[in-house]
């Protein structure tokens, strides 16, 4: 029973996490079909800027320390802002059109690219930046010892869904932007500027790529190479629940998040394996993922 | 109608003349560059031959961590140190299983292709990470090689060695060439050109595109055997995706024209590497970063098409 329960904490947990990454991710690739490798190292930069702020803000010692959580969603817009228009205005606006595959080897020579940049800014030392996670303290279910920024990053995750579900579905915007996933070129032809949609929606997916690397900061010790990881997990999320569908990254990472949990529990000499298993077993039956619509064969 | 020579029987020829002498006169480190490149490209032909039917795996190193994985557990558990023998299972092993996958990934294209390779090695990665057996990340040493019974020690054994991987280099070169330039190989220039019209024209893509997967992974299985003897060491590394990802580079930057572009690439990525541990530790994979993006915009078919602009003009 305990087990079970732990399961099912540790898989929302880990499921959150793994879905901020995803929806960023499987936004850029709905708007602007673009299967971003460098999502990885917008999470570490993210992660390298809130340890940075936070270590900054708490280093000053005169501000209320709750205030310290601001730092999280400034280090993400910061990044989103700086990094995504770098990366969308600097190098991907010249191969629009391109073939998916050719702007997947973009987005990995821009990967390589931010993963020294990190290096070159932040050095390769760890970063450390507990304070927000010991804040809250702790709080016990049947035994069990949680702490309380753990059910933060559930909240803040569920936040971000709303937030796409909304802005997506009742806002103005959020239709046109429809739109322009269903028929690029038709919108066009409305009158609807699809480029700042992709700009708009490149920035906002690099933000949230942030955002999850910026609330996991204060839970790990940042380090070089911390985004290689997160990106093939991010995928697997992504191509559980079919590329470019918000409800799907949901659905994906909840079923990540909990077998995951499941076998960390039960069995961990296979965590690694699950995942990229259950990833295996989709593509195998629904080769485009659980909650993609058919495709158009073009000719 | 004048049928264009074809010149690469004699450079792949003079090629392995010049680089055995250079085996034997170099000094080791330099030689085992050398060595390690040539195992490299072995593993970039098997991501070419992909990529000129428009393939991009971004999984390629399983086939290198299986071979070398196979070989290294071949040695290790069952005592085999016959590099004929190892070479025969680890070859052997990636056979078979990319038959088995093959059946699965056929049915993918573009980016779904990338995806559902990257998820097969990164399974691959995560058993032996976890298979205490075999070292978990650590991997396991390989024992030394012996050649059909002669058993040579210290500097003879690395010199055999590194014959040894010229020599299947060049045999393996040639075969693909032929390969490339029979109707197969066109067929999968063709299938990256238009799908359906080879449909058409009464292939079956599928089939086609089964063939390659297996034969690439068979070469990259050889490459895997070569580097486990070479370095001697095996890891899961191997089988991540970053190491698929330099492989990907490296064919992207050679270009998939001929089969001896990669040669060049996959020398140019391992002296690049050697030097930035010492020169520029924390700039080069921005190096290579650059590279790629500038190739992929103004060099869409890779160094080796400089050759061919010059020949176009002539």
């Amino acid at each position: 029973m305990t087990k079970l329960l732990a399961i099912l904490i540790d898989g929302s947990i880990y499921a959150s996490w793994v879905f901020l990454m995803g929806l960023g991710m499987t936004l850029i690739y709905g708007v602007m079909k673009i299967l971003n490798i460098a999502h990885g190292s917008l999470y570490a930069l993210g992660a390298y800027t809130s340890v940075s702020l936070i270590g900054f803000y708490y280093a000053t010692g005169s501000y209320p320390p709750m205030l310290g959580y601001a730092m999280l969603p400034l280090a993400a817009i910061a990044v989103g802002l700086i990094a995504g228009l770098l990366i969308e205005r600097g190098v991907l606006r010249f191969m629009y059109g391109r073939d998916e595959v050719v702007m997947l080897l973009v987005t990995y020579s821009i990967f390589l690219i931010l993963e020294d940049t990190a290096k070159l800014i932040w050095g390769v030392n760890p970063y450390f930046a507990y304070q927000p996670y010991g804040l809250l303290g702790t709080v016990e279910i049947l035994d069990l010892v949680y702490p309380v920024y753990d059910f933060l990053l559930i909240a803040i995750s569920l936040c971000c869904a709303v937030f796409v579900w909304w802005g997506l579905n009742k806002t103005r915007v959020g239709k046109l932007l429809i739109a322009v996933i269903h028929d690029r070129e038709m919108s066009m032809a409305f009158g609807i500027n699809v480029k700042l949609f992709f700009t708009v929606t490149f920035v906002i997916g690099a933000a949230f790529g942030a955002l999850g690397g910026a609330v996991t900061a204060p839970k790990v010790s940042v380090v070089p190479g911390l985004g290689v990881e997160v990106i093939v997990l991010a995928f697997a999320v992504v191509v559980i629940g079919g590329l470019g569908s918000i409800e799907g990254a949901m659905i994906g990472s909840v079923i990540v998040g909990i077998v995951r949990a499941a076998t960390v529990h039960i069995l961990p000499e296979v965590e690694l394996f699950v995942i990229y298993g259950v990833m295996a077993l989709v593509l195998a039956f629904r080769p485009l993922g659980l909650f993609a619509g058919p495709e158009v064969r073009k000719i | 109608m004048k049928i264009p020579k074809d010149n690469n029987l004699r450079t792949l020829t003079i090629g392995l003349i010049i680089v055995l002498i250079f085996g034997f006169i170099a000094t080791d480190w330099f030689r085992f560059m050398a060595q390690m490149s040539l195992a490299t490209f072995l593993v970039v032909l098997g991501v070419m031959l992909q990529m000129r039917a428009g393939l991009v795996s971004f999984g390629q190193g399983l086939y290198l961590c299986l071979g070398a994985y196979v070989a290294g557990m071949a040695g290790y558990f069952w005592g085999i140190t016959d590099v004929f023998l190892l070479l025969l299972v680890g070859t052997a092993a990636c056979i078979l299983l990319s038959i088995v996958l093959g059946f699965l990934l056929v049915r993918y294209r573009g980016i779904f292709y990338a995806n559902f390779s990257l998820a097969l090695s990164m399974i691959l990665y995560g058993l032996l990470v976890k298979a205490e057996i075999l070292g978990s990340t650590d991997g396991f040493n390989v024992p030394h090689s012996t050649f059909l019974g002669f058993a040579p020690e210290g500097e003879t054994l690395k010199i055999a060695i590194f014959v040894l991987t010229c020599v299947i280099i060049y045999i393996v070169s040639l075969v693909l060439h032929r390969y490339l330039n029979s109707t197969y190989g066109y067929a999968g220039d063709a299938i990256r050109q238009n799908e359906i019209r080879v449909e058409y024209l009464g292939a079956s893509v599928r089939s086609v595109i089964h063939k390659i997967y297996v034969i690439a992974a068979a070469i990259s299985g050889i490459g895997g055997v070569l580097t486990a003897i070479a370095v001697g060491h095996v890891d899961p590394d191997l089988a991540y995706w970053t190491t698929s990802g330099e492989f990907v580079f490296v064919a992207l930057l050679s270009g998939t024209a001929n089969v001896m572009a990669p040669l060049v690439g996959a020398f140019l990525l391992e002296l690049l590497r050697t030097y930035a541990f010492e020169y520029a530790p924390y700039t080069w994979q921005m190096i290579l970063g650059i590279a790629m993006l500038m190739v992929i915009l103004f060099l869409p078919g890779g160094l080796w098409s400089i050759g061919s602009f010059r020949r176009t003009e002539n």
